[in-house]
């Protein structure tokens, strides 16, 4: 992988981005860019638009303003497949077929290298079975959906996303309802692919674990980007504060120095 | 890296069956490839492809069929008058005009037909189950079934002549009051360039609602007209001629080749809109052309030989739980055994209470429940969703 040069257009570039479904503004002019090898975490109170932006990325939502840029060039100049072939998606709650194996998930990522008629190449396996080790689901390739754990099927929807050959990946709330030894275990394999180049946009709620892995934070509320940065800057205790309110703490970690965030419990809870 | 828990937790087995490979009775073994869905593709049983095995029955269940009937010919004399219309073939064979116009010219087209039909129903079942992902789809889910009966009821009231193809009005109209029907019901969920499945379906209740109740009014009114219109509503292939099937035909193979090029995005739209929609799917058209192909299937069966219920809703989940959910696979086989199906209820509809006929669609249910039902006890049925 080429190393990100400073002057090359970012992955995806979000300009002023607007969004009004009915008569709610969701998003009220959102400026957002993710490079090449970068984790970005988006995080945000529940209502804040993070779902929003990551389907205004890609096209799903129509915007009310603004521009969504991949590489520098306007979204809507692209085909379907040409964004699919750049831009992969890992949505809360994907579905499938529960009787539908890891690795015959996993090739339905193909989809946009293959014609209507066209069947799977020997190279489309290859790249299948390259996606299976890279999200670290080798282990129950041949398993059903329905027997897997809550992380495993995580890991075959990230995978399903990697056979796309994304450079860009976005993912929404990869780590809800996980416990906490599998939470870090995603965030290590998103770590292990920005290494690989690949940028990477990640909602998540955790604020502990977005600023113990992501490069950057763009924390969101009602609409609009509040603050940017390396998660230092971000997740202070003035700003989280403002943002959250006072049922929330933020401490340091004893060792790493990083910030915690953590609910407080409130001494008139008490009463 | 990997979730330690889970590997505890789950004492399954490697190597689960999954959606495109099937549950099996066969004898391969899984191969330790980190990819072998493709095996499941492959995956031959005793030897044969599952396509070749849908051939099989098919040829079987046609060559019981044409050796049955009112009129007792040998098998072997059957057989031999069929095989005398092939080039090259001459057998010699002591069989009179009559049972040459028998084998030919009533058991053949009766036996296309039935088969025609069934492949017609099963096919676009399964196209309308993978379109919306609702195991409970069938090929009446939009109206076909309800616009085709008012068409019918229609066509058999008006005071029309005896004319259109030689055969009556009643199968114009039932095609052009299905057509109409999903029309309808696809017009009126449509948001923009998008439909909601949930809106389509309610949609294809209430028109098929409207129509059956003014078929029902009808029905009530008709008087003496009211028999044949129940005739339609259950029914059969007593019209069977060869100037039906080569009516049908266009319809049937050009619907049904348009939908069978979208198998594999079918596979893609086993995931949810948004996911199809983000890995290149064009999910609103494709929705479309799918829907428009079944629903011209559709409406040629039923406007060939009446409302026959069952095969459409329970030969396609058959193939998906024998042969495994890929709709490349699925497609074709699910027209094969549909066929062979409704040939073999078809039989039973003329044997069993000879020299009357029995509403071909109370064997389909008849014969078929019970054994769908088994599948159900012994098998598993969530393969689409």
């Amino acid at each position: 992988m080429t190393a990100p040069t400073a002057t090359a257009a970012p992955l995806l570039a979000l300009t002023d981005v607007r969004v009004t479904l009915g008569d709610n503004p969701i998003l009220a002019g959102i400026d957002v860019e993710v490079r090449a090898g970068e984790l970005l975490g988006l995080v945000g109170p529940n209502g804040a638009g993070k779902t929003t932006l990551l389907r205004a990325a890609t096209g799903v939502v129509a915007l009310d303003a603004g521009r969504v840029a991949l590489r520098g060039r306007p979204l809507d100049g692209f085909s379907r497949i040409e964004v699919a072939r750049s831009v992969a998606v890992v949505q809360q709650l994907p579905e499938a077929p529960s009787t539908m194996r890891v690795d015959e998930l996993v090739l339905l990522g193909r989809n946009p290298y293959l014609r209507l008629l066209g069947r799977e190449s020997q190279h489309d396996y290859e790249q299948a079975a390259d996606a299976m080790r890279r999200a670290g689901c080798e282990a129950f390739a041949d398993r059903t959906l329905a027997t897997l754990s809550g992380g495993e099927r995580r890991r075959a929807f990230i995978a399903r996303a990697l056979a796309q050959e994304p450079d860009l990946l976005l993912l929404d709330e990869p780590t809800a309802n996980l416990d906490p030894e599998a939470q870090s275990a995603i965030f290590e394999t998103l770590r292990e692919l920005t290494a690989q180049g690949v940028g990477v946009l990640v909602v998540v709620h955790d604020l502990t674990l977005a600023g113990a892995y992501c490069d950057r934070i763009a924390l969101l509320d009602a609409g609009r980007v509040v603050a940017a940065g390396p998660p230092s800057e971000v997740l202070t205790a003035e700003t989280v504060n403002r943002v959250y309110g006072r049922r929330v703490t933020v401490m340091q970690h004893p060792t790493s120095g990083a910030p915690v965030i953590v609910p407080a419990v409130l001494e008139e809870a008490h009463d | 890296m990997r979730d330690a828990r889970a590997a505890r937790s789950h004492h399954t087995p490697r190597g689960d069956e999954g959606f495109f490979v099937g549950r099996s009775f066969m004898t391969t073994t899984q191969s330790a490839r980190p990819i072998d869905a493709v095996a499941g593709m492959r995956r031959t049983y005793i030897g044969l492809s599952p396509i070749s095995i849908g051939w099989l029955v098919l040829i079987a269940a046609a060559a019981v069929a044409l050796t049955q009937g009112a009129a007792t010919i040998p098998a072997s004399t059957t057989f031999a008058i069929l095989l005398n219309r092939l080039p090259l073939v001459d057998i010699d064979v002591a069989a009179s005009p009559a049972w040459e116009r028998i084998v030919i010219d009533v058991r053949l087209p009766r036996v296309l037909i039935a088969g025609a039909v069934g492949a017609a129903l099963s096919f676009s079942g399964a196209a309308y189950q993978g379109v919306f992902r609702n195991p409970l789809a069938d090929p009446f889910l939009l109206g076909v079934a309800a616009g085709a009966g008012l068409g019918a009821s229609i066509a058999i009231i008006l005071p029309l002549e005896t004319g259109a193809y030689g055969f009556g009005w009643v199968p114009v109209f039932a095609f052009a009051g299905a057509l109409v029907a999903v029309a309808i019901a696809y017009l009126v969920s449509q948001v923009g360039r998008s439909v909601s499945n949930t809106t389509l379906i309610l949609a294809g209740v209430a028109v098929s609602a409207v129509c059956g109740s003014a078929t029902s009014f009808i029905l009530i009114t008709g008087g003496e007209l009211a028999r044949p219109i129940l005739s339609f509503l259950f029914g059969s292939f007593n019209s069977a001629s060869w100037e039906r099937l080569a009516l049908a035909a266009p319809y049937l193979i050009v619907g049904s080749l348009v939908v069978g090029a979208y198998g594999r995005v079918l596979n893609v739209l086993q995931l949810d809109e948004e996911q199809a929609s983000q890995l290149g799917v064009d999910v609103p058209r494709v929705k479309l052309i799918v829907l428009v192909g079944a629903s011209l299937v559709a409406a040629t069966a039923v406007a060939t030989a009446g409302v026959i219920g069952f095969v459409g809703l329970i030969v396609p989940h058959v193939v998906r739980m024998l042969f495994g959910g890929d709709h490349r696979q699925m497609l074709p086989l699910a027209a094969l055994l549909g066929a062979a199906f409704l040939i073999a209820a078809d039989v039973l509809s003329r044997t069993v209470l000879a020299p009357q006929d029995i509403p071909v669609g109370i064997v389909t249910a008849a014969a078929g429940a019970p054994f769908f039902l088994y599948l159900l006890r012994t098998r598993r049925v969530d393969g689409l969703r």
